[in-house]
């Protein structure tokens, strides 16, 4: 669960974290609304040129990639065989229609376009980095303190759950596909529940103790760059150009 | 001498227990109290923290914090952050992205400016000799890392008496060490929980024990090397 970006120094490292969650918001939502592979794959591009940017190794992403990779192979599978419009073959009973692979290549684009320029500009912030930033930018205290806590204590959640399924490794247990394995795995994520509410009450007794009264505050303060409007500018100029040719092409 | 803490005939019982963990306890801390007490698990001694610090209500009894009778949360909140209270899980305590961030919570709640907040945390980071920690995330340090920030934290608000909940639990003879150099060192009034009897003896002036609820103070006990306290332990007598 550890983050192997954040720690990099590279010219995306130094950028202010407000600039690079606009920039990522942006670009992915005019990824997401394109209409044209040929538009979604100069996203990819992007996206691509980001990651390197971002001095990025190939070594490292491939985790983040794997999942949405599985993802993809299962539309690969699926959307091209289920329209029934501009069938270009037929297998084995199996209507294998154009409209379903232009869609499965839209999605396959689009997604590794977003996911790429996510990690790019957001994984390369430290998570405290990443709230502050947040809350700079009005997002609501509530979800910007949920964000921070639920990564605080994930990771003491996740010891937790080790402990207690060491406990019953140790006890014997090994699992398997039966009602029994089932019901402790079930004891186990009960168990997880009670102990984390009983932790968060631990939690918010020890925020009392230090005189918290319901308002946060923060302590950033980030140091100017000149490069941060260059790039704020450069990464909406793509964007709109990008989208711009993706509207001039759809009314022509 | 207006006593710190002032508690009297106190009386809690978990819901669902048979016996009440603190049964008509009387405790007084005054100012310039350095006092361990010594007792087992499961004898009520994190509750008794927890009542002095208003987090735990008792059924019956009374709270006098520096002099002010205490009976709802709108009394108690102004004066905890004159108490400092070290949870026995640091975990529980540190819940800031940064090590800066989080010994910079009690000073920020209390009113201080970013600029003046970040200074005393960055000062007592330094007097606690961890001034290198500060932009450190604080779910990767270790225990004792994690103990002596959460220490800083407490004391970044300036405290007028420190309460430790078991402050040497899961820690190494080292940071055991630096923590009782860092304790001696201090000129603030404590009171601390412990079973670890070398800790306790050597920084703390009197040493009191709990027994079936209630406190028994130094007089009524006498506490000795081998590591546990009973009634009456001046007296020749063996062990069976």
């Amino acid at each position: 669960m550890d983050n192997p970006f954040e720690s990099g120094t590279s010219f995306l490292h130094g950028l202010d974290p407000r600039i690079r969650i606009m920039c990522a918001v942006f670009l992915s939502f005019a990824a997401a609304l394109s209409h044209y592979p040929q538009v979604a794959g100069a996203y990819l591009i992007l996206g691509m040129g980001l990651v390197r940017l971002g001095r990025i190794s190939w070594q490292n992403l491939k985790p983040r990639v794997k999942p949405l990779l599985w993802f993809l192979v299962m539309i690969w599978i699926f959307l091209p065989l289920t329209f029934s419009q501009e069938i270009i073959a037929n297998i084995g009973g199996l209507n294998l229609s154009m409209a379903g692979i232009r869609l499965s290549i839209m999605i396959t684009l689009k997604s590794l376009a977003i996911v790429l320029m996510f990690t790019a500009l957001i994984a390369t912030m430290p998570m405290a980095s990443l709230g502050k930033a947040m809350h700079q930018l009005h997002v609501p205290d509530k979800l910007v303190f949920l964000l921070l806590m639920t990564y605080r204590y994930v990771f003491v959640i996740q010891e937790e759950y080790l402990r207690l399924l060491r406990a019953a490794r140790f006890r014997g247990f090994s699992p398997g596909t039966n009602l029994h394995s089932y019901r402790t795995y079930a004891y186990l994520a009960g168990m997880l529940f009670v102990r984390a509410s009983m932790r968060a009450r631990r939690v918010h007794q020890a925020m009392l103790c230090r005189g918290f009264d319901r308002r946060f505050y923060t302590l950033d303060v980030y140091s100017p760059n000149r490069w941060n409007l260059l790039f704020f500018i450069a990464m909406l100029g793509a964007g709109f150009g990008i989208t711009l040719i993706d509207m001039l092409w759809m009314y022509s | 001498m207006t006593p710190i803490v002032e508690l009297k005939q106190i009386c809690f019982t978990y819901p669902g227990a048979e016996k009440p963990v603190l049964d008509h306890l009387d405790l007084t801390l005054n100012p310039g109290d350095r006092i361990g007490l010594m007792a087992p698990n499961g004898s009520g001694k994190t509750t008794l923290l927890h009542t002095i610090m208003g987090l735990c209500r008792p059924q019956s009894g009374s709270i006098r914090l520096f002099g002010a009778p205490m009976r709802e949360e709108k009394q108690f909140s102004p004066v905890r952050p004159r108490l400092g209270l070290l949870f026995q899980d640091s975990d529980d305590q540190l819940f800031c992205p940064t090590v800066l961030d989080d010994v910079a919570f009690g000073p920020l709640n209390l009113g201080a400016s970013r600029q003046g907040a970040r200074q005393t945390a960055r000062q007592v980071l330094e007097r606690l000799g961890i001034a290198g920690f500060e932009n450190r995330v604080t779910h990767r340090l270790s225990g004792g890392q994690k103990r002596l920030v959460a220490l800083a934290a407490v004391l970044a608000m300036s405290p007028e008496m420190l309460l430790l909940d078991e402050p040497t639990s899961g820690l190494d003879t080292q940071v055991k060490q630096t923590l009782s150099d860092i304790l001696t060192g201090l000129d603030i009034s404590y009171f601390i929980i412990s079973h670890e009897f070398d800790f306790i003896d050597t920084v703390t002036d009197r040493i009191f024990s709990m027994e079936k609820g209630r406190i028994l103070s130094d007089e009524q006990i006498h506490v000795h090397a081998h590591e546990h306290v009973h009634k009456h332990g001046q007296h020749p007598h063996h062990h069976k």
